[in-house]
């Protein structure tokens, strides 16, 4: 029942936050930060309850819920909590109450119904993350997506109707071919049994014909990719991060992608693990080319919100890449760089669309020198270029370079070429530095600081980076049993079998991650 | 006491963390005290440290000591561990040491300053990083260390960041910097997936066991950590951003690109020395990347007209000797250089920062003149720290560092006799260039009126500065003079000893200091002539503003920028002059494509009923035929 109330209490808290703007400006904000309070006080509490029972071996979850819903299609509101999930769901309700505060004095317009439409995507989030019956999955997965077109719609900037369209239609094509392959899978189940089944545990049992796994397989990645996004499904991203409003940018960057890398994790990977074995190196190379080609488009950003949505998508290759280079700590490192990249780039999206709201422009050419002006800005804004261009101590390093330590060991000349996204992201993130906040002063117009509640909400998560980025343990060894049991369901691939060699690159560390008990 | 080394790295870091949450609340007089004094306590903590360690040195010879482990699943282990020896001892004294004499002196050279606050904070957290990566146990804390150190460079080159130029002078160090750095990034991840371990002594001791001399694999991790080394010491070919780093404050230049940030690479090196004794070939790279760029860079400083820019060139061609010292094997002779030259470049970049002090902000030498009657503790100390530089002898630290290096290099088994020749010839340049700087600055006319010597917190560091570079070459005598062997034997406990050629015998010895010694008299007396105002050829050198090539060449660090900016600057540019995604032409295409659809399937809606009932007619028509086929 626990899992239930997770979902649950955003959802219902979404019609009081909308009525709530009838009592007072701030009661909506406060109605929806409370509600993200509760759930992230009660997912903490399920999560903790009994780390030390993590059962290994599939359909195990720390938390599981199944209640019948259609039988006769083999339908049911299943739903599991294991570390994974118990770490996106806190995810998932911090960086809602950051997107929240975000919009504080962003948002002045039909505030409650602002915030109905957030608690509702976030209720689509978490249950994303908790489902695991298929059909229910795409439910949630269908579920966030209509509040978040509406953010968009509704709040947007100037070129918001294009925008929306935009990221209404990558998505749907993505969640249409998603759709097709969850009604195949089931149908296939009847096949082999008798009768249809919608549940991820009956599903993982099934055996496929090989030609038949490429199709489903090739459907999920890119049901996910457009998520996540990778090229070439990533343009709905730029336009899209750009014309939201900030808070909506943050939940899209900071959440939404997440459930892009979990669909792969949870999905993709452990259904069809010899059908994606002959496609890793070419998803990992997808992922390659996200980071560099991202990278080099955010260099030639003018637009600082644009910079930052391409520096996103280069950082989301990390996920794709470590997703299947096929080794624990490659795994682990994905985790990690999903929380790092929530955290940063909300942080980043926060600070741009304060300078967007003071500056009534995103042009980097219009600004510059503000560092005198806005020193608490620009402060912060140096600290998230750090987190960005990957500086030691942060979270993001640890999960980019987990990412690269573990995928060494499969994909050496991939991660050297990934190697130079490292110059790439310093050139562009000191470039946006220089080009706001450092240099002579273009516009003089004397404009406000971060207010308190900005400040505190980024100093906030700055802490968490430099804390997660000195002791990742909170995220790594939660996750790590779900990892190593991955690791085991995707242990067909064949690049875990290769020996070692006197060969340049290979290494031992593949066979022992290969024969971990 | 010992257990106190944690300690070390982490009061600076608090210094940091105070003034960058307080500081625009606290008084100029409590931010410097806090600044100071958070390096100060640390070097204090450093002697207590260094107290506890000797007393059980010889038979311990290290100490190790974990906070928490900061990365440790699926099979890697890295801890926030610190590690103590003979080597990392010395440069931690260094840094906190010199390190706080710099901060002492920056309290008044920066009094009137709108950051003060940003500076100290920025300095304390570069030296916190800087401890750290002296410190650390494993590759991963270094490489904290060493990504932090250069973020500081970074933030204190563009210090005054209302000057578009220093901004970029700023970027270019920090991503020339990285570009070193990611090709040690790269060997990490090979020594991780070979070793599973990044402890430094580990990975070394496993390396050892696995690797033949000369194996490729330890060929290719010695030569990217060499990238990453010559990326942080401004050697070749990386050495570009050095010149243009001193935008920064003077105290910046003197504590981050002298005495302190621009040797880790020599670190690097040393501390790896037993991979990169498994790549003999690798070695000899470094020796010959440390003559040229000692050659290239001593040659570039004999015609900078910036004070600044020759002390620069100065210091690339100092690091010079340093490299070439671990690439013939004489580890300790590099590490000694490392020592007295952080105190004599130290001691020379702030007395020069007290002559632009004086000055108002002028670095042109040929602007300058004279001073030595009005600034005569500038004067002596400055002479001082080019004497040490130029390795006047006997009396002078630089002498017995410089003459080390130069011994090993002439004895080694691995060096070539012409390297020696060619650091000899560097040799009689450093004198060039030390005292056509003194010539200029301190002698003939005055050509801008001083506002006269420093306060007392600018003369306490040079004082002591110049006492230490008289005096650090004490500890390290050759046979010939007095045979003082106190800082081999020390760092021999970290370190290997040199390799000496069968046959050496002391009379050569005697004979190679005197050609060293001649080197340097020689290159001092050349001074003397061309630039000492009155003497023979003055007149004909006194204005160098000619336009000859040769001598644009020269001042342009032998045009590596203009070669750089040709081969990767503009390209780059030209490959991100336009904004637009190219993938998303396609799907644009495609939205293009259906609007016109759907305009050429609107002209059928016409509402003319006679149009509708012949296309109705026609369709029939068409279906009856296709049924009827």
């Amino acid at each position: 029942m626990g899992l239930w109330l997770l979902i649950l209490i955003p959802i219902l808290a979404a019609p009081f936050a909308w009525m709530g703007q009838q009592w007072s400006h701030h009661a909506p904000r406060w109605i929806a930060i409370g509600a993200l309070a509760v759930d992230c006080l009660l997912a903490l509490l399920l999560g903790s309850r009994d780390h030390a029972v993590q059962a290994s071996g599939h359909g195990a979850w720390l938390v599981e819920s199944h209640i019948g819903w259609i039988p006769r299609w083999g339908i049911s509101l299943h739903l599991g909590l294991d570390g994974l999930s118990f770490i996106l769901i806190i995810l998932t309700a911090f960086i809602g109450v950051v997107a929240i505060l975000a919009s504080w004095t962003e948002i002045q317009s039909r505030i409650g119904l602002f915030h109905c439409h957030v608690l509702l995507a976030l209720g689509g989030v978490i249950g994303v993350f908790l489902a695991i019956d298929l059909f229910l999955f795409f439910f949630f997965w269908e579920l966030m997506l209509v509040p978040m077109y509406l953010l968009i719609v509704i709040w947007g900037h100037a070129q918001r109707r294009h925008a929306s369209f935009k990221f209404f239609l990558f998505t749907q094509a993505g969640s249409l071919v998603l759709l097709v392959a969850i009604v195949a899978l089931a149908l296939l189940h009847q096949q082999a049994t008798g009768h249809p089944s919608f549940d991820y545990a009956d599903l993982m049992e099934l055996t496929l014909g090989s030609e038949m796994a490429r199709w489903l397989m090739l459907a999920f990645l890119i049901g996910f990719l457009v998520k996540l996004p990778a090229p070439p499904f990533h343009t709905w991203l730029p336009d899209t991060y750009t014309e939201a409003p900030t808070g909506a940018t943050i939940i899209l960057a900071g959440i939404l992608a997440k459930t892009g890398a979990y669909g792969l994790l949870r999905f993709t990977i452990p259904l069809f693990p010899e059908a994606m074995s002959d496609f890793t190196p070419i998803v990992m190379g997808l992922g390659v080319v996200g980071i560099l080609y991202a990278a080099v488009l955010a260099c030639a950003q003018t637009d600082i919100k644009r910079l930052v949505a391409y520096s996103s998508i280069s950082h989301m290759g990390f996920i794709l890449l470590g997703a299947f280079a096929g080794t624990e700590l490659a795994l682990q490192g994905v985790v990690m760089q999903m929380v790092a990249h929530g955290l940063s780039t909300g942080g980043l999206f926060l600070l741009a669309g304060a300078l967007e709201e003071r500056y009534q422009t995103r042009e980097m050419g219009q600004m510059g020198g503000l560092w005198s002006v806005t020193p608490r800005l620009a402060t912060m804004a140096l600290f998230f270029a750090c987190a960005s261009l990957g500086l030691p101590g942060m979270a993001n390093f640890v999960g980019e370079f987990l990412v690269l330590f573990g995928s060494y060991a499969t994909q050496p000349i991939m991660i050297i070429l990934v190697s130079f996204g490292m110059v790439m992201a310093a050139i562009y993130s000191l470039g946006m530095m220089q080009r706001t906040f450092f240099g002579r002063q273009q516009d003089t117009r004397s404009v406000p600081d971060l207010s308190n509640v900005a400040f505190g909400t980024v100093l906030l998560i700055a802490v968490l980076q430099i804390w997660l980025g000195l002791y990742p343990k909170a995220v790594l060894s939660t996750t790590q049993p779900v990892m190593e049991q991955l690791v085991r369901a995707a242990g067909a691939l064949p690049t875990l079998s290769h020996a070692p060699t006197e060969s340049l690159w290979s290494s031992h560390i593949v066979a022992l991650q290969g024969d971990t008990p | 006491m010992i257990s106190l080394l944690w300690l070390i790295p982490v009061l600076p870091l608090t210094g940091f963390l105070l003034l960058a949450f307080f500081g625009g609340r606290l008084s100029r007089w409590q931010i410097a005290s806090v600044g100071c004094g958070s390096v100060g306590t640390a070097a204090v903590t450093t002697a207590i440290v260094a107290a506890d360690f000797f007393r059980t040195f010889p038979d311990q010879e290290s100490y190790h000591q974990t906070l928490w482990n900061w990365i440790d699943t699926s099979g890697m282990t890295v801890g926030i561990s610190w590690y103590l020896d003979a080597l990392s001892l010395l440069m931690v004294a260094v840094i906190t040491g010199v390190g706080f004499l710099i901060h002492v002196y920056s309290a008044e050279y920066m009094a009137h300053d709108d950051g003060y606050a940003r500076f100290f904070a920025y300095m304390n957290l570069f030296v916190s990083a800087m401890l750290t990566l002296v410190l650390a146990d494993n590759l991963l804390l270094l490489y904290l260390g060493w990504e932090g150190v250069g973020l500081c460079s970074y933030l204190l080159i563009g210090f005054w960041y209302r000057e578009p130029e220093y901004g970029t002078a700023a970027q270019k160090a920090f991503i020339v910097t990285r570009i070193g750095d990611t090709a040690f990034a790269i060997g990490l991840f090979i020594l991780f997936t070979q070793f599973a371990s990044l402890s430094i002594q580990q990975v070394q001791s496993r390396a050892v066991e696995a690797w033949p001399v000369g194996s490729n694999l330890a060929m290719i991790v010695a030569v990217l950590f060499l990238i990453g080394a010559v990326g942080k010491s401004a050697q070749l070919p990386l050495q570009v951003w050095l010149p243009d780093a001193m935008a920064g404050p003077t105290p910046v230049s003197a504590l981050i690109h002298a005495a302190t940030m621009v040797t880790a690479g020599v670190y690097l090196i040393a501390r790896m020395h037993h991979l990169f004794a498994l790549a003999p070939m690798v070695q000899e790279v470094i020796a010959v990347l440390g003559l040229v760029t000692l050659l290239l860079a001593a040659s570039s400083a004999v015609v900078q007209t910036d004070i600044k820019r020759v002390l620069a060139y100065s210091t690339m061609s100092q690091i010079g000797y340093m490299f070439l010292a671990l690439g013939v094997g004489a580890w300790s002779a590099a590490l000694f250089h490392f020592l007295t030259h952080s105190c004599f470049k130290a001691l020379l970049f702030l007395a020069a920062g007290s002559v632009i002090h004086s000055l108002h902000h002028e670095q042109d030498i040929f602007k300058m003149g004279g001073l030595r009657r009005h600034l005569p503790w500038t004067f002596w100390t400055f002479l001082i720290g080019a004497a040490a530089m130029s390795g006047v002898p006997l009396i002078t630290s630089g002498f017995y560092s410089k003459d080390w290096i130069l011994w090993s290099v002439w004895s080694s088994p691995i060096s070539h006799r012409w390297i020696w020749f060619g650091a000899l010839f560097g040799a009689m340049l450093t004198g060039l260039y030390s005292f056509r700087l003194i010539f200029r600055v301190f002698f003939g006319e005055v050509r801008t009126q001083p506002a006269g010597e420093p306060g007392l917190a600018m003369r306490g560091p040079l004082v002591v500065l110049a006492f230490l570079a008289l005096t650090v070459g004490f500890l390290e005598m050759p046979h010939t003079l007095g045979n003082v062997t106190v800082f081999s034997d020390y760092l021999s406990h970290a370190l290997p000893t040199t390799e000496l050629l069968p046959g050496i015998d002391e009379s050569s010895e005697a004979r190679e200091q005197l050609a060293v010694t001649v080197a340097a008299l020689l290159g001092i007396g050349l001074a003397a002539l061309l630039f000492l105002p009155g003497s023979l050829f003055t007149s004909r050198w006194a204005d160098q503003s000619t336009d000859h090539p040769s001598m644009t060449l020269l001042q342009g660090g032998w045009g590596f920028d203009r070669l750089y900016d040709r081969l990767f600057v503009r390209p780059w540019f030209t490959l991100t002059r336009y904004p637009h995604d190219m993938l998303d032409r396609g799907y644009e295409w495609l939205a293009v494509c259906g609007k016109s659809c759907h305009g050429w399937m609107s002209y059928t809606q016409t509402g003319h009923v006679r149009w509708y009932a012949a296309t109705i007619a026609v369709g029939t028509l068409m279906l009856l035929g296709l049924f009827a086929m």
